[in-house]
């Protein structure tokens, strides 16, 4: 098939960020998922922010139904999905209401003209049509397309119901946005055979809009030009676009290979992890078993009694779901077997905000278990760093025989990015030995430990080895029950020394910019692209300004106190009220500022940047008193 | 193949000093598993006991198999965790009235309804014991305990009609004092595929003694309990008095008054539960409690065999999954 081209004006931009916005049902998560593929393909980098509301068919028209997805796609590297919008798609008046304030001055505004009416107005609850506000003309420019009924006549010839007619209509803004950023049809054609390859009208229909959304674009008169983003110069290699709850489904399968194990997935649907389990689900023939068990408490038990079995288990949940599995935690802790507990964290406290990203779980994840339970914790960055991530959680839950928690979050599980394309040669083996045994074995001691402190992994079905694990305290060596004080005290330690352990084997923390200077900002998870594009943009600006992005957050790398120590001020940025911010001031007695925001969105960049020359320019200021 | 060696039940015992109270019923089912383990021929290492938490939950620290004491109600889960996963043992969960019935009350049903191939041993005790003597699920009304010092409002729930609501295929109920019957229930119960419930009335001689005497003491037995065995009528009080079906109700008959074509046949296959719950209604002291096996259905798919059977078809259609294949699917491309 070949490209379409245009026959306007191209103009050259280093990167687009543009939100799509409608009802929940209007298909804008699909139209974004398309928009972030083609852009990938096209070999811009891509960061995206899908944004929509918890319920499934919220009402009809409201603000509260406004479905969004937000995609940044540029010829140089990028890590969020931008902050102000180049270009803004609406398809009725809430989204338009909703999401104007982020379109920048100038800015493009599409409107669906066919949405804007009486009855929308008033389930919009706005008075009168937003789109004649004079002060529109001057900050916008404004483009306004009757899509619902363009894209009726474009389908016209398939003699579809209205209303089937009608849910074309995203692909004709699909059409049009994919003509103003120069983008090539190709790749949605071919979705858009292989998703209704069962159902030819309705292929050819969205084809069809498709096509009539890109003709639009070149014949209105209303656009004068196209823009274009060139290829952005990402290392040589070959690339895919992937979403990080997809990345942690692979990076779980790849951890077993990997492992010579099959992978059992016990869990109970929860957003924003289910999509774990129903990508997990699909891979029955790479030896995966998943369980959808009754409810939280059955999924983690479930999945210590395979890990128990000798099989590599999984749980996930989000953060209520983490707060029911708290005491099969606990006693996957005190049994000593290794597994992995994903908790996708969302907005709390209770049911929160389960569609909006928070990372104010870290506490939960760092002891909310009965009794002294530590456990590793861990955090991905960034979309396709889940992968990485959850193949090193399972290499330090079988080398300390221990729960690994990993925590994810909304904005990293549905967010996507284009990824090189891991191999399984490039992933180091992990290495599992079972102690075998005879009937006539000398007495198995099950809580012995090797120079990790980690018990023998000895599975049911072995001879000789027969032994009973409980959540009673273990005497240490033999594991009967023990109530004796000494041995509780020495268990206690013992399980603690092991996870502390951990740093002296995992990498040291890495920071960009300098080693030394006046700001360091600290964060870990989901926020490290607003991060590191802030701190970047402050030293590109003079401030002596460094980040540094925590990936393991129990036990934290060795060299943190140190860093620490090595900057005037230290902020930590994360979204919450300072959680990361408790655990550095505790263990390592400096003095944080924290950056905080719980409105289940991700960081800006300007917000970050503007906290960060405040403390660059306080540094300066404490410099001077001090020179004097 | 190899001959297995021949076991005793010392063989089952593990070396840890039994804690429960002397006179507990408890004793007797742990000696009447020893005893009935060697005779299954299966290997020792192979027998997983599970446990919950409670009086009866220690259960698996006395056995010489691979055990795990758990979380409180939360056993049939493990077990589901490990029966999937290794669906060649033989697992074994060991729980209570207030365990299975009350805090895991919702495990308990999903094991049961999704057929999961273990055999779940329920000491029903009708008393909170570690705890100390608070009344359980399985408390009859008006009860005086340490929670309830003006007698139990809560209507008890019977483990035997949960399990038939939720389609159990093997449902089975014994006594601790009746050591024979219940080394035969146990059998039947290993024997069986798919999940299999064993009801044991167990007495608490601390906090509830002789709350079951009428079923437990052998001279009171015959008159409140109804032996059940497959193809027979339900008969007890030494033959004298039987159970007939009117209706939809079930009455009790001196066998000498009615012809014996009357009586209600006991079938155990029957896969449409309604006669076996009309059975497990059955309570004294209106009427005779059954004992024996309710319901035995076999060859209904188990959940570890479907479970399995899915990845080995999976496996057959698309071959062993390729990871390498997988990450390059779908949209690519390549920067030089």
């Amino acid at each position: 098939m070949a490209s379409l081209k245009t026959s306007k004006d191209v103009q050259s931009v280093s990167g687009i960020t543009v939100r799509l916005a409608g009802d929940s049902g209007d298909g804008m998560q699909l139209l974004g998922t398309q928009l972030t593929n083609t852009s990938a393909l096209a070999g811009n980098d891509v960061a995206t922010f899908p944004d929509f509301p918890a319920e499934i068919r919220a009402p009809r028209g409201t603000r509260a139904g406004v479905s969004g997805f937000q995609v940044q796609f540029a010829s140089e590297e990028i890590f969020t999905p931008g902050d102000t919008l180049d270009a803004l798609v609406v398809m009725n008046p809430a989204a338009m209401v909703t999401n104007l304030d982020d379109l920048r001055h100038g800015g493009i505004l599409i409107a669906n003209e066919d949405g804007f009416n009486e009855k929308e107005f008033k389930l919009a609850k706005v008075e009168s049509n937003p789109l004649d506000a004079n002060v529109l003309e001057e900050t916008y420019r404004i483009i306004k397309v009757p899509m619902t009924k363009l894209t009726r006549e474009a389908v016209s010839e398939f003699g579809l119901g209205t209303k089937v007619a009608d849910r074309c209509k995203n692909f004709f803004a699909m059409g049009l946005v994919y003509w103003l950023f120069g983008r090539s049809l190709d790749p949605t054609l071919r979705f858009i055979q292989a998703k209704f390859s069962k159902k030819p009208d309705i292929a050819a229909a969205n084809e069809a809009a498709l096509r009539a959304g890109w003709a639009f674009g070149e014949t209105t008169e209303a656009f004068g030009e196209s823009y274009q983003v060139e290829a952005a110069e990402l290392k040589p290699g070959t690339y895919r676009n992937i979403m990080g709850n997809q990345a942690l489904a692979w990076g779980l399968i790849a951890a077993s290979k990997v492992s010579n194990k099959d992978l059992f997935y016990g869990t109970y649907p929860i957003t924003p992890a289910s999509d774990i389990l129903h990508e997990l689900t699909k891979y029955k023939h790479f030896g995966v078993k998943t369980f959808q068990a009754e409810d939280e408490i059955a999924a983690v038990c479930s999945t210590i009694g395979a890990a128990f079995g000798g099989s590599m288990a999984v749980t996930a949940s989000s953060g209520p779901g983490i707060a029911l599995k708290a005491e099969g935690m606990g006693l996957g802790m005190i049994l000593e077997l290794p597994m992995i507990i994903i908790n996708v964290q969302r907005g709390g406290p209770s049911t929160g905000l389960p569609t909006k990203t928070e990372q104010s779980d870290l506490l939960q994840g760092m002891y909310g278990r009965n009794g002294e339970a530590p456990l590793p914790v861990l955090a991905p960055r960034s979309p396709a760093d889940c992968f990485d991530i959850a193949v090193e959680a399972w290499r330090l839950a079988v080398e300390c025989m221990v729960p690994v928690m990993i925590l994810s979050d909304g904005y990293i599980a549905n967010g996507s990015e284009p990824c090189k394309i891991p191999t399984m040669s490039g992933i180091n083996p992990i290495n599992i030995s079972h102690p075998e045994g005879t009937e006539d074995s000398a007495p198995f001691m099950p809580y012995g430990r090797n120079e990790h402190l980690a018990r023998p992994w000895a599975i049911p079905g072995t001879p000789g080895l027969m032994h009973r694990v409980g959540g009673l305290e273990k005497e240490d060596g033999s594991g009967n029950v023990s109530y004796d004080p000494a041995n509780h005290q020495h268990m206690t330690n013992m399980r603690a020394a092991k996870v502390a352990k951990i740093a002296d084997r995992i990498p040291k923390q890495d920071i960009s910019g300098p080693a030394t200077g006046d700001v360091l900002v600290v964060s870990w998870g989901g926020t490290y692209g607003a991060c590191h594009t802030a701190a970047s943009r402050c030293r590109a600006d003079g401030h002596s300004v460094s980040h540094a992005h925590l990936r393991y957050l129990n036990p934290m790398p060795s060299n943190i106190g140190e860093l620490l120590r090595s900057f005037k001020k230290v902020i930590v940025a994360e979204l919450n009220s300072g959680q990361l911010r408790l655990l550095l001031r505790a263990e390592y007695l400096v003095d944080c500022i924290g950056v905080n925001k719980v409105q289940g969105k991700p960081f800006t960049v300007t917000e970050l940047v503007s906290a960060i020359e405040q403390q660059s320019d306080a540094a300066k200021g404490d410099s001077r008193l001090k020179a004097s | 193949m190899s001959t297995l060696p021949v076991l005793k039940p010392a063989d089952f015992a593990s070396d840890q000093d039994v804690r429960w109270c002397p006179g507990c019923g408890d004793y007797s089912i742990l000696a009447q598993m020893k005893k009935v383990l060697p005779e299954l021929g299966f290997p020792r290492e192979k027998t997983v006991f599970i446990s919950g938490i409670g009086c009866s939950s220690r259960f698996p620290y006395y056995m010489n198999t691979y055990g795990m004491h758990s979380i409180h109600g939360r056993a049939p889960a493990f077990a589901t965790g490990l029966k999937t996963t290794r669906p060649e043992l033989m697992v074994w969960v060991i729980t209570g009235d207030g365990d299975a019935l009350s805090i895991g009350g919702n495990h308990f049903i999903h094991a049961l309804r999704r057929n999961l191939d273990i055999n779940i041993v329920l000491f029903n005790n009708r008393i909170y014991g570690l705890t100390k003597g608070q009344y359980s699920p399985t408390s009859v009304e008006g009860q005086v305990t340490k929670s309830t010092p003006m007698g139990s409002i809560d209507h008890p729930l019977s483990p035997l009609s949960v399990a038939l609501a939720a389609e159990a295929t093997f449902v089975a109920r014994s006594i601790d004092a009746h050591v024979k019957h219940l080394g035969e229930t146990l059998k039947r119960a290993a024997s069986h595929k798919g999940a299999s419930l064993v009801e044991v009335y167990q007495n608490c001689n601390v906090f509830n003694d002789g709350a079951m005497a009428y079923a437990q003491e052998r001279k009171q037995r015959a008159d409140n309990v109804v032996e059940l065995e497959h193809g027979k009528p339900l008969v007890f009080a030494n033959g004298t008095k039987g159970i007939r079906l009117v209706g939809t109700h079930l009455e009790i008959v001196n066998t000498s008054e009615v012809p014996a074509d009357d009586l209600l046949i006991h079938d155990e296959k029957d896969p449409n539960p309604s006669i076996h719950m009309m059975m497990a209604r059955m309570s004294y002291p209106a009427m005779p409690e059954p004992i024996g096996v309710l319901r035995a259905v076999e060859g209904i798919p188990t959940y570890d065999d479907q479970i399995n059977d899915q990845v080995a078809t999976a496996t057959e259609a698309k071959g062993a999954g390729d990871l390498d294949a997988l990450f390059s699917s779908g949209d690519t491309w390549t920067v030089e």
